[in-house]
């Protein structure tokens, strides 16, 4: 979502990096643009005012450095600033001596809520915990059922009875005490904050359950009211932290900005898709280089960290060097890389990748393409591709769905994939070579650049 | 762990470079149908749906009879300026609200005092300065206008000054700034329509949570008491319980509702729920669709799969509603554009204008895209869903 905004900065820095010196007129010009690039991303007024004041002093002022240039200086001045808008820490989780910790989650209607509290709650099993789902939301039809079919999904019970929100959270943490579940998580209505009957519900909520953390959800879309709906809500309600949703768009998430300012809470999660797994403590440090376009790589080894197996990854990396990598290993690795969630969303953190890929319509089906046709393939075929002759391809591809050209684009592409590794052996040719058939043009193999531009 | 980087990016690669053939060839194919959602709920081919609907109240069968014959390409929903017949406020009162309601009127508005501020200045004002446009700029701009719109209305009003055709008058000022607000909106097509002779579909897409299920269950009880039968069709086959929560509004307003399993192919939901209605007469189906992003190709896609599917006799799409958040910020536009490159949107329907956010988005919207604002929503009551008035949205732009 930061991605337009670091696009707008990339355009004014391309038009600094021009320029010698940096005087008044520059900063003024500069300034502006960031004004506008933040407007338009949705930034609220007094932060952007107050944003760009920070920015002009510490330009204009005596921090001039000599080691950088003009335009390094104003990147380095704008992400450090971002960073610190965004909030200097991210927000670290204790829990209660006497369990359960309660966690209640409260928003306007349709800021994701009931997906985030789901995802919240798989996020505490992960870290061990045993958390147990409260459906509060006893106003939207079907959204204790939703919440059920989530639980469902990420294995954790839901407790919800048609009383009064109230008393199902009270009851919710009492049974989580019964039964030695140690985190209760609270969806709550979505509510506007202007509504005093609501807002006092949910007070009333808050003050039954007395939650150790009380997360604002709110939508990375939402515009300028961002900043009047937090900051009624944080009178309404001891806000602990925010939940960012729906990161995963094109919006360019001022709202992070915003929210951060007003509530004066750390942004603790970010939701960045539809699927409970698509959800992540926020790092401001990362999000501010993301920001600037220098890729997030942080949450990437984070994310693989966690999902990937590290002994697995370490030996097909033995094999890619030795130039003994089969389809079969391709195959092992694809699955645990999906487990990183989608695809899209791993390349959008990788550093240095242009934005014609990244903005590429990369689409998980293709995995499973690439999935089915290797699947189609006998163990001999995977092992030595070199055999897949006329009449094999021809079955492979009817036995995958596919046709012979994708199968010989699949077989293409991992040859010379191996090339490429054996030539080498570093992950830095890779790199190299993505760069290089993108200037290409597809020679060989339709190159990464053409996908950026079928958009 | 840089290990695994390597390894994530080789496959990336590979990947990416086989995708991006296969991209191309189906790009090429015409956009021939696409299975269900990727990573989604595995279906077989077809999905195996649900029992047929469940069997509605004879209310369907009564509303349909008298006068449905008139209602074929005419305006059906809401009641136009130029037939003022029953105002949307006489409508609601009709109807027993849940909660203390006040007028839409009151309840835009009873917001506004926080922000009373900004523009009070400019009331007691009697000079127009620099001032006076930077604080109708930040007007606009805290209402999600976007700095290109408030840009060429500020500009506009400008050069009307010093040509002194508005007074040197603050007050004055704003009042003309309102009225080019109410004049970006006259003379849109606010009705919503039906087809002649053949079901018509009003489908309704956005992106996640901004109340598509919700305004399709308002519409249907409207319907459903202005004694005119709908089929709802469930499209929303992937958010956990969305059906049910469609069912709910159905059985509230009496209306049939056609749904699929979880994860089913949303476009024979649609298919079914028109072949549904055609077969009982039904003029009107609302389809719901699942949220998805403006910027996830292949969910876009499947969208316009479910309109082409749609549109198939006897089924025929009169309307395609993109639905808003009022609190939405600029992306609102962006939403709105991809929307209407893909499916052809043909209004807007802007709702949760009942909180402190004024949908400012839509002035952009309208300007550069052109797509009339046909309904907002003002409440979650099944009366809260109005037809859009700009002068009422001017005034509380700058309240």
């Amino acid at each position: 979502m930061f991605d337009t905004l670091s696009d707008r900065f990339d355009g004014i820095f391309k038009r600094l990096r021009g320029r010698g010196r940096l005087g008044d007129a520059e900063v003024d010009e500069v300034l502006r643009e960031i004004r506008v690039a933040l407007l338009e991303a949705d930034v609220s007024l007094d932060v952007v005012r107050d944003l760009t004041g920070r920015i002009r002093a510490r330009c204009t002022g005596a921090e001039l450095s000599k080691s950088l240039t003009p335009a390094q200086q104003v990147i380095k001045v704008v992400n450090e600033e971002l960073t610190s808008t965004l909030g200097g820490e991210a927000l670290r989780i204790s829990y209660a001596s006497r369990p359960p910790t309660v966690v209640m989650l409260a928003g306007l209607q349709g800021a994701g809520k009931t997906t985030a509290a789901a995802a919240l709650a798989r996020w505490f099993k992960q870290q061990g915990r045993h958390p147990l789902l409260v459906g509060a939301d006893l106003q939207r039809p079907a959204a204790v059922e939703q919440l059920r079919v989530l639980g469902r999904g990420v294995g954790v019970p839901v407790f919800s009875d048609p009383s009064s929100p109230v008393d199902v959270a009270r009851r919710g943490v009492a049974e989580a005490a019964r039964v030695g579940r140690d985190v209760v998580v609270i969806d709550t209505a979505g509510r506007l904050a202007i509504d005093t009957e609501l807002m006092q519900e949910v007070r009333d909520v808050a003050a039954a359950t007395s939650p150790q953390y009380t997360f604002f959800v709110v939508d990375a879309m939402t515009g300028q009211d961002a900043v009047r709906t937090a900051r009624a809500f944080g009178d309404a309600l001891a806000l602990d932290g925010v939940i960012l949703t729906k990161i995963d768009g094109d919006a360019r998430g001022g709202a992070a900005l915003s929210v951060k300012q007003v509530v004066g809470k750390p942004i603790a999660f970010v939701s960045t898709g539809e699927r409970p797994e698509d959800f992540e403590p926020f790092h401001p440090d990362r999000m501010a280089s993301r920001i600037l376009g220098m890729g997030d790589v942080l949450s990437l080894i984070e994310r693989a960290e966690r999902e990937y197996d590290a002994g697995a990854a370490e030996k097909a990396m033995e094999r890619l060097r030795a130039g003994r990598f089969t389809l079969e290993d391709f195959h092992d690795q694809l699955q645990q890389m999906k487990r990183m969630g989608p695809l899209q969303s791993v390349l959008g953190m990788l550093p240095g990748v242009p934005k014609e890929v990244r903005n590429a319509s990369i689409d998980d089906r293709d995995v499973a393409r690439v999935e089915a046709i290797i699947r189609s393939m006998t163990p001999a075929e995977r092992d030595d591709p070199a055999v897949i002759n006329g009449s094999r391809r021809a079955r492979i591809a009817s036995g995958s769905g596919t046709s012979a050209t994708d199968v010989n684009n699949l077989l293409r592409q991992f040859k010379e994939m191996q090339r490429l590794m054996r030539s080498s052996g570093a992950m830095g040719a890779a790199v190299r070579s993505a760069g290089r058939r993108k200037t290409k043009g597809g020679r060989v193999t339709p190159s990464l650049k053409d996908a950026g531009s079928l958009r | 762990m840089t290990t695994v980087l390597v390894v994530v990016i080789v496959l990336l690669l590979v990947v990416l470079g086989a995708g991006t053939a296969v991209y191309v060839r189906r790009g090429q194919a015409a956009g021939g149908t696409r299975p269900p959602r990727g990573p989604r709920a595995p279906v077989g081919p077809g999905g195996a749906r649900s029992a047929p609907p469940p069997p509605t109240s004879p209310e369907e069968v009564r509303a349909r009879a008298p006068g449905a014959g008139e209602r074929t390409g005419r305006a059906l929903v809401p009641e136009t300026e130029a037939a003022p017949a029953p105002t949307p406020d006489e409508e609601r009162v009709a109807s027993a609200p849940a909660r203390g309601r006040e007028g839409i009127a009151g309840r835009i508005g009873r917001a506004r005092d926080a922000l009373a501020g900004s523009l009070g200045a400019i009331r007691s004002r009697s000079r127009v300065d620099a001032t006076t446009f930077e604080q109708l700029e930040e007007a606009l701009l805290l209402a999600d206008v976007g700095l290109p719109t408030t840009s060429r209305f500020l500009d506009d009003l400008r050069s009307r000054v010093r040509a002194g055709a508005i007074p040197d008058d603050a007050s004055a000022l704003l009042e003309a700034l309102k009225q080019d607000v109410v004049s970006l909106f006259a003379g849109e097509d606010r009705s919503l329509h039906l087809a002649d002779g053949s079901t018509s579909v009003w489908l309704f897409v956005g992106v996640n949570g901004v109340g598509k299920t919700t305004t399709i269950g308002k519409l249907a009880a409207r319907e459903a008491a202005a004694g005119r039968a709908v089929v709802l069709a469930a499209g929303d086959t992937f958010r956990a319980a969305a059906g049910e929560q469609l069912a709910t509004w159905a059985e509230r307003s009496g209306a049939r509702i056609v749904r699929g399993s979880d994860g089913a192919d949303p476009s024979s939901v649609v298919f079914d729920a028109v072949q549904h209605a055609a077969a009982r007469g039904v003029a009107l189906v609302l389809a719901d669709t699942a949220g998805r992003l403006h910027t996830k190709v292949n969910l876009m896609d499947e969208l316009r799969k479910v309109r082409r599917v749609a549109d198939r006799p006897p089924g025929s799409v009169a309307e395609v509603l993109l639905v808003l958040d009022a609190t939405t910020g600029q992306n609102g536009l962006v939403q709105a554009r991809e929307f209407a490159e893909a499916v052809e949107v043909t209004g807007v329907v802007l709702t949760k204008l009942d909180g402190t956010a004024k949908g400012g988005i839509v002035c952009a919207i309208r300007s550069e895209l052109g797509i009339p604002i046909k309904l907002v929503g003002v409440g979650e009551g099944v009366d809260d869903l109005v037809v859009f008035d700009p002068v009422e949205f001017a005034d509380a732009l700058f309240s």
